[in-house]
């Protein structure tokens, strides 16, 4: 298949003036006469529905929990970038632009991040109009700060709650359009397949939470906006309902899915305490400005750490990179606190656990200047490990947290099937390799409220659409479909709950494509998944009916697709014989232990099409070219 | 350590549900209260009997999805907790709890422990917002804010929705929840220009749910897992009669409360 990426031509400051002006507009008397569907209600899903309730658009949104307001955006915590440079510190759209690029190790489209770095100041401004409580200055201005190792500070943030507010602006918002009846809100109701008629995406085969109850929406076009993927390794830190049903689903019906193997581990979050653990919480990695990372230099050291000498220490990132020391990005720390473990000398009960040490900054600064700077964060820490981090150092281990890859989207945000349109984290579009701080909610609100009330215009004055209902053969296939998997995971009643599957492969994943990679291990975890997923539908035990709410059922469907979406995982990070980003292939490395690039044969997206379970998946490569951010390696020696 | 955990088993609405006594033998004190149903919930299933239903998702105290009575406590003992991290180290070795849904009319049983908050949400769509269209702002800093207001408006915006004031309270009110959206857009100038249409609104549709009214008992706010303030609910009240006082804009109409599910 070619990939035709609808890349603007000319230069990148004007692309996106310029595909706005080619594109087509919708009458706006003919606004009401098209219906969209937007599936999720996160950033991305409630913005674009919003947004294009209040163009005049006829809108339906779906989410699975009980109001939109819950769904995962919530949680962030860290900020929103923006290049408004109010501190007049040398910041502009071109640098934004620029660190992007770099941030993401030369594997995402300059186009989209060019166009994410000019939108990023239209969205602070429409987030303080509808009253999210920005952090300001005493004299009444917006305040910054500096986040993820950028060198200005353009970090918009809301206390430590930034996902909370910029989401309750946008469900409020979407609440406002609930109340105009251009909206219409479908909560606890989860999307089970893609619609797909005459090549174009037409519907949804849903099944309400609460009564069970299986039926179809249609519709002149679809959205996702349906979130990330990182709970495929059981443990991240995501919200336990976010899942790749959605995306999966809709990459069965056609629509490529791109990267899969790119996902990010974040440094800083609190360790593993035992089997029953069920999430993992973030620290913000905002800690490491103060905090020193160390480990004993002995394996196996039981002792104290007040009780190990300084001479016994290792504070390996400061003794690895004597320039940035405990502030390398947040790939380089997490693998090096993998490797520390590996070699047994990690902290904890568990071992894998690395201290987070504030006595030098305590002594140096005072406790009141730490109390000032973190005291809600060791609060937290304090809430959930009951020990004091101002008199013990933290524990802290890696841990999944987003995921780069995601379904394959054109400029346009459409995916390889017509009329299906991807939104937010869902999507693979904007952050390369890796993603920097405090950018994932500026790109979901982007695509939400400034490029696809654009785009899906241009769509839908562009096609006609016949009339569709629940009696064509493709929608009567679908529900099929939907129920033979319902009945079928109802009807097993094996021995094993879900769950216990879903940690066995969360740990294959861990192990084989986590932090570090190595081609002989993904071969091995490929099997053991094929293995795994065969013995889940053989031997998966699912109580209870499909005709009220079952939430054994919910997350069988869920982790059935998280077997297909793993094993995609390794295939993409085995045929990738690179480093780049979150994913780093051992046999990849400079002399020094650091991520190894191959421009020259892997400056490609990969672009997966779906062949039926099990079997080898195609792939699709769409070169990608620098014209304006040139390759280099990333050093932090 | 061991515990007795007594929870509200309800297979629906109509079902009239009752206690069901499990006795948990090895709790681990690190453990949340969501892990510990967890592993009653996965024993469950190995013995073959349905697991217990309880709303969660972000599980670390944010988006507003748990929560239920333990020992007649909102969220349990442990202040400014929500129920998904409060730690079992906060029991005592051998303690029962009894654990049981929010109970107010205006949140219809679901299941087991997991109700029906839509009448939030609908407090919220009758005008729990600000009227401005994507691409309608100004700059950012066009309108400055001082930082104590900045400041208030935040305290009151970090409500989760997550109904414990409900819960709480002796009358089943949901002025905590209504007033802390109302003094958040209100103490604001981009939302000052609303605030009296906004309060006939939300207040409206209060009013026209199952919620019962405030009468100042105070315990909305000691539940509160974000510890909204009392205060928010003084505002409410201002805008409200200040607004009902000079009433000119009869368009305001509450939303028809629904209770089932397939919304047409
Ligand atoms: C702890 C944490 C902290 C973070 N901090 C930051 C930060 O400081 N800055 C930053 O930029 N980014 C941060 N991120 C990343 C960022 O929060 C997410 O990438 C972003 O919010 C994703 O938004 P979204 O709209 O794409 O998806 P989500 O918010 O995940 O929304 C998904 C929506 O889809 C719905 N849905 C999913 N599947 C279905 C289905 N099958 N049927 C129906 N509905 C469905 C859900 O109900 C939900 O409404 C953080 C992430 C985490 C985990
Ligand atoms: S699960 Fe989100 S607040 Fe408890």
């Amino acid at each position: 298949m070619t990939l035709d990426s609808k890349l603007p031509s000319g230069p990148i400051e004007q692309a996106w003036d310029k595909t706005r002006f080619d594109m087509k507009l919708v009458n706006p008397a003919n606004k009401r006469k098209h219906s969209i569907i937007v599936v999720g209600s996160g950033l991305a899903g409630a913005s674009a529905a919003a947004t294009l309730g209040e163009l005049g658009y006829n809108v339906k949104c779906f989410c699975f929990q009980d109001s939109p307001r819950r769904a995962h955006s919530i949680a962030a915590q860290g900020g929103i970038n923006a290049a408004k440079n109010y501190q007049n510190d040398g910041d502009s759209v071109y640098r934004l632009f620029y660190d992007t690029v770099k941030g993401g190790d030369f594997r995402a489209r300059e186009a989209n991040v060019y166009r994410l770095a000019q939108i990023s100041v239209s969205i602070i401004d429409q987030c303080v109009a509808q009253g999210v409580p920005f952090a300001r200055e005493y004299g009444g201005a917006l305040t910054n700060r500096s986040f993820g190792g950028a060198q200005v500070s353009r970090t918009f943030y809301a206390r430590g709650q930034t996902g909370q507010q910029l989401l309750l602006g946008a469900y409020q918002a979407l609440e406002r359009q609930i109340h105009e009846k251009t909206v219409t809100m479908y909560p606890r109701t989860e999307m089970l397949d893609l619609i797909v008629i005459d090549g174009k995406a037409r519907g949804i085969v849903v099944r309400h939470l609460v009564t069970g109850e299986i039926t179809t929406h249609f519709a002149d076009a679809v959205i996702l906006g349906t979130g990330g993927y990182g709970n495929v390794y059981y443990l991240s830190t995501n919200a336990k309902g976010s899942n790749v049903t959605a995306s999966w689903r809709a990459h069965k019906r056609g629509a490529l899915f791109a990267n899969p193997c790119y996902t990010q581990i974040h440094p800083t979050c609190i360790p593993v305490s035992g089997d029953y653990q069920s999430k993992l919480t973030l620290m913000s990695e905002s800690l490491r400005n103060d905090g020193r990372i160390w480990v004993p230099k002995q394996k196996g050291d039981k002792r104290k750490p007040d009780q190990i000498p300084e001479e016994e220490r290792d504070y390996y990132l400061e003794r690895r990179y004597p320039s940035f020391g405990n502030l390398v990005p947040r790939d380089v720390a997490s693998r090096n606190a993998k490797s520390v473990c590996d070699e047994g000398r990690g902290v904890g009960e568990s071992g894998l656990g690395v201290y987070l040490d504030f006595t030098a900054a305590i002594k140096r600064l005072g406790e009141h200047v730490i109390r000032e700077r973190y005291g809600n964060l060791f609060d937290m820490y304090q809430r959930i490990t009951d020990e004091d981090p101002y008199k013990v150092p933290m524990r802290i281990y890696p841990a999944i947290h987003y995921t780069m890859g995601g379904l394959w989207v054109d400029y346009h945000l459409q995916s390889t099937i017509p009329g299906l349109f991807v939104l937010g984290e869902a999507n693979f579009s904007d952050h390369g390799a890796n993603r920097l701080g405090a950018s994932a909610l500026m790109q979901g609100l982007s695509d939400g409220y400034f490029v696809i009330p654009y785009t899906i215009g241009h769509y839908l004055a562009s096609n006609k659409f016949a009339k569709v209902d629940s009696s064509n053969p493709e929608a009567q296939q679908a529900v099929a479909n939907v129920k033979q998997i319902t009945d079928k995971l109802l009807s097993i009643k094996g021995k094993r709950t879900v769950d216990s599957f879903h940690r066995e492969l969360g740990k294959i994943m861990w192990e084989y494509c986590g932090m570090s990679r190595t081609a002989e291990g993904l071969e091995k975890a490929i099997g053991l998944i094929d293995a795994l997923r065969e013995e889940f539908w053989q031997n998966v035990n699912v109580p209870g009916s499909g005709d009220d709410l079952n939430q054994s059922l919910e997350k069988a469907g869920r982790v059935a697709d998280f077997f297909e979406l793993g094993r995609l995982m390794c295939v993409d990070a085995r045929e990738r014989n690179e480093s780049c980003g979150g994913h780093f292939r051992e046999e990849y490395q400079t002399p020094e232990g650091e991520a190894q690039r191959d421009d020259e044969h892997y400056s490609y997206v990969a672009a997966w099409g779906y062949n039926g379970p099990g079997q080898h998946p195609e792939l699709n490569k769409e070169p990608l070219e620098f014209d304006y951010v040139h390759p280099s390696q990333r050093s932090y020696k | 350590m061991k515990l007795r955990l007594k929870i509200w088993r309800q297979k629906n609405r109509n079902d009239k549900g009752s206690f069901v006594s499990y006795s948990m033998d090895d709790v681990n004190p690190e453990m949340s209260m969501l892990e510990c149903l967890d592993v009653l919930n996965e024993t469950l299933i190995e013995r073959g009997e349905e697991p217990v239903t309880f709303e969660h998702d972000c599980r670390e105290g944010i988006c507003g999805s748990c929560g239920f009575m333990i020992n007649g406590i909102p969220h349990g003992p442990q202040r400014a907790t929500t129920v998904c991290q409060l730690t079992m180290r906060h029991f005592k070795d051998g303690e029962e709890l009894v654990i049981e849904p929010w109970r107010a009319g205006a949140f219809p049983m679901i299941k087991d422990l997991m109700v029906d908050r839509r009448a939030l949400d609908r407090i919220i769509e009758s005008g729990g917002y600000i009227s401005v269209s994507t691409g309608n702002a100004p700059d950012g800093n066009d309108i400055l804010i001082g930082k104590d207001t900045s400041d208030r408006a935040m305290d009151a915006a970090a409500c989760i929705g997550c109904g414990a004031c409900v819960a709480a309270c002796p009358n089943a009110s949901a002025a905590l929840f209504t007033g802390a959206k109302i003094t958040h857009l209100g103490v604001l100038p981009q939302g000052k220009i609303e605030a009296e249409r906004r309060a006939l609104g939300m207040v409206g549709q209060m009013n026209t749910e199952d919620f019962g009214s405030c009468t100042n008992i105070g315990e909305c706010t000691a539940a509160c897992p974000k510890e909204i303030p009392l205060e928010v609910i003084a505002r409410m009240n201002q805008d409200y009669w200040r607004a009902s006082a000079k009433r000119r804009d009869d368009s305001v109409k509450p939303v028809t409360p629904v209770t089932r599910w397939n919304a047409k």
